[in-house]
């Protein structure tokens, strides 16, 4: 192993597959679960969809660091802006707020943002927000290291006015699908489902994830087995 | 227009002008001065009734071990305490300075001190110095809403988990914690298994080494085991001691006595004003 790589004071960075999709009704956001210094997974069960307000969430790649500094600005000045207007934000300025940072440090700042969520007053919205701090509402949108995987498929697959069930399929597949050939994306699938209705977290894991391409079945440790008196191989 | 945006100076923050400047005088080979770096292993697990936090008790500079028996579990507040990995300095001052607000904070609200309270003064902390201070952290306690286990990276970056290493020995440490954590582990279970971590690290790891200190934290109660572990003593101590009998010899004595006193007479002008 290249242990010039292996410098575990580097920045911690997501490399990172995030997914915002539209439908018929609300939105769906996906995540990978991978977090990594330089080639050490440092944390293998990462939840890059944050909550923002109730009702609209972010998904973060590039730096951990910057992401986490920026959702947690963006939270604070939702959470005085609700207050103030006694009512929940709209996505439209919480997306707002997130750009407003992203741009005004942007020389400070190594993150890409996936803003999503419901509102009363234009319904499911997606805004995609990339390293320059620009702002574009978008019916979906993909982002981090694994995005350049997906761009051909999202372009095949993504239909206008897909139901709930649909996109969430869409979302894993794609999510699933990137981890299989991005090496800096992996572990589980975590969705987010906002619509009128509320908020709903899914959460797939890495062993149950459908198999593609010369992928193989997830198998038990042989030590596991010689280890046991029980018969069952996971029973221990 | 694209001017612009390149040369506006930033806003707000930090300059790290500086830092920028060392990085370019070290790559053309200046040797800059070294920090006593504590080459760490440090975990923590979440148990049954609270948290355990281990580590090592060996501090380096460069290949050299500089204190074979120092303190990496730091105290943050009464049920929260902090291990520490990276340059000894920076663990210590920042622990001890975020233990000082969460004091401060206390008495201004009178309430325990809560786990993500400390979390986010230390990753603001850690965020404005952009990673120069090399401080990599476990910080573990419990308080009003359970028990919390978290680390955090010297860029300000921070997770949350059910179990976690950090510093030089954090793989071995890991490799132990993934084949045999579980959830629900009892008080006994748990220290076990944060001494596994921490020894996995003492022997595989170059950086880590000496004894095992631990401390476990539960609800209203905690035990601040210094030196659980000794599993590395003294092979050979000598039965007689040492002595230096001869004390310091003295090889030349020559006494050299002061000059006289000479007296300057003032003459001639006056200097100008």
């Amino acid at each position: 192993m290249d242990l010039n790589k292996m410098d575990l004071n580097a920045p911690h960075s997501m490399g990172t597959t995030i997914i915002g999709v539209t439908y018929n009704g609300g939105v769906v956001l996906g995540a990978d679960s991978r977090t990594s210094t330089g080639v050490y997974v440092a944390n293998r069960a990462s939840d890059k969809i944050t909550q923002l307000t109730d009702n609209v969430y972010v998904c973060r790649s590039g730096s951990a660091a910057d992401s986490q500094i920026v959702s947690d600005y963006v939270r604070y000045f939702l959470h005085q802006h609700t207050i103030q207007l006694g009512q929940p934000a709209t996505v439209k300025v919480a997306a707002n707020l997130v750009r407003l940072i992203s741009y005004n440090n942007k020389n400070m700042l190594q993150t890409g943002l996936i803003v999503g969520g419901w509102d009363k007053y234009e319904g499911g919205k997606i805004y995609g927000i990339p390293l320059g701090g620009t702002i574009i509402e978008q019916p979906f949108a993909i982002g981090g290291s694994g995005s350049s995987y997906l761009y051909g498929f999202f372009d095949q697959a993504w239909k206008e006015g897909m139901t709930k069930d649909e996109a969430e399929q869409l979302v894993v597949k794609a999510v699933s699908l990137a981890i299989a050939r991005d090496g800096a994306s992996g572990g589980v699938v975590r969705t987010v489902i906002i619509n009128s209705e509320g908020v709903t977290r899914n959460f797939y894991p890495g062993d149950k994830l459908p198999l593609w391409h010369e992928e193989l079945e997830p198998q038990n440790s042989l030590l596991d087995i010689l280890n046991t008196t029980s018969p069952e191989p996971m029973n221990i | 227009m694209s001017r612009s945006a390149v040369d506006v100076p930033p806003k707000g923050g930090f300059s790290f002008d500086l830092c920028r400047r060392n990085d370019m005088l070290a790559k053309k080979g200046l040797q800059p001065p070294s920090f006593l770096k504590t080459g760490t292993t440090i975990v923590g697990l979440i148990f049954q009734d609270g948290v355990i936090l281990g580590a090592d008790t060996r501090a380096t500079e460069g290949p050299i071990v500089a204190d074979k028996n120092c303190e990496k579990i730091h105290y943050m507040a009464p049920n929260i305490y902090c291990c520490g990995a990276g340059t000894a300095a920076d663990t210590e001052a920042v622990t001890d300075m975020v233990s000082s607000q969460l004091q401060l904070h206390r008495y201004h609200t009178g309430r325990e001190s809560r786990v993500v309270t400390a979390l986010t003064l230390l990753k603001k902390h850690l965020f404005n110095y952009q990673g120069h201070v090399s401080a990599a952290l476990v910080l573990g306690g419990v308080d009003i809403t359970g028990p919390h286990l978290h680390t955090i990276y010297p860029h300000g970056s921070t997770d949350t988990l059910p179990f976690a290493t950090m510093g030089s020995g954090s793989l071995a440490a890991m490799a132990m914690f993934e084949s045999k954590y579980k959830e629900g582990l009892t008080r006994e279970e748990g220290v076990n298994l944060v001494v596994e971590a921490i020894c996995s690290g003492i022997f595989n790891d170059l950086g880590s080494g000496s004894n095992v200190d631990v401390c476990v934290i539960t609800k209203g109660h905690k035990e601040y085991l210094r030196n659980h572990l000794l599993p590395n003593p003294r092979t050979f101590v000598n039965p007689k001691g040492f002595s230096f009998p001869k004390k310091t010899e003295v090889l030349l004595t020559k006494i050299t006595p002061l000059k006289e006193k000479v007296e300057v007479i003032e003459g001639g002008d006056a200097m100008e004003e």
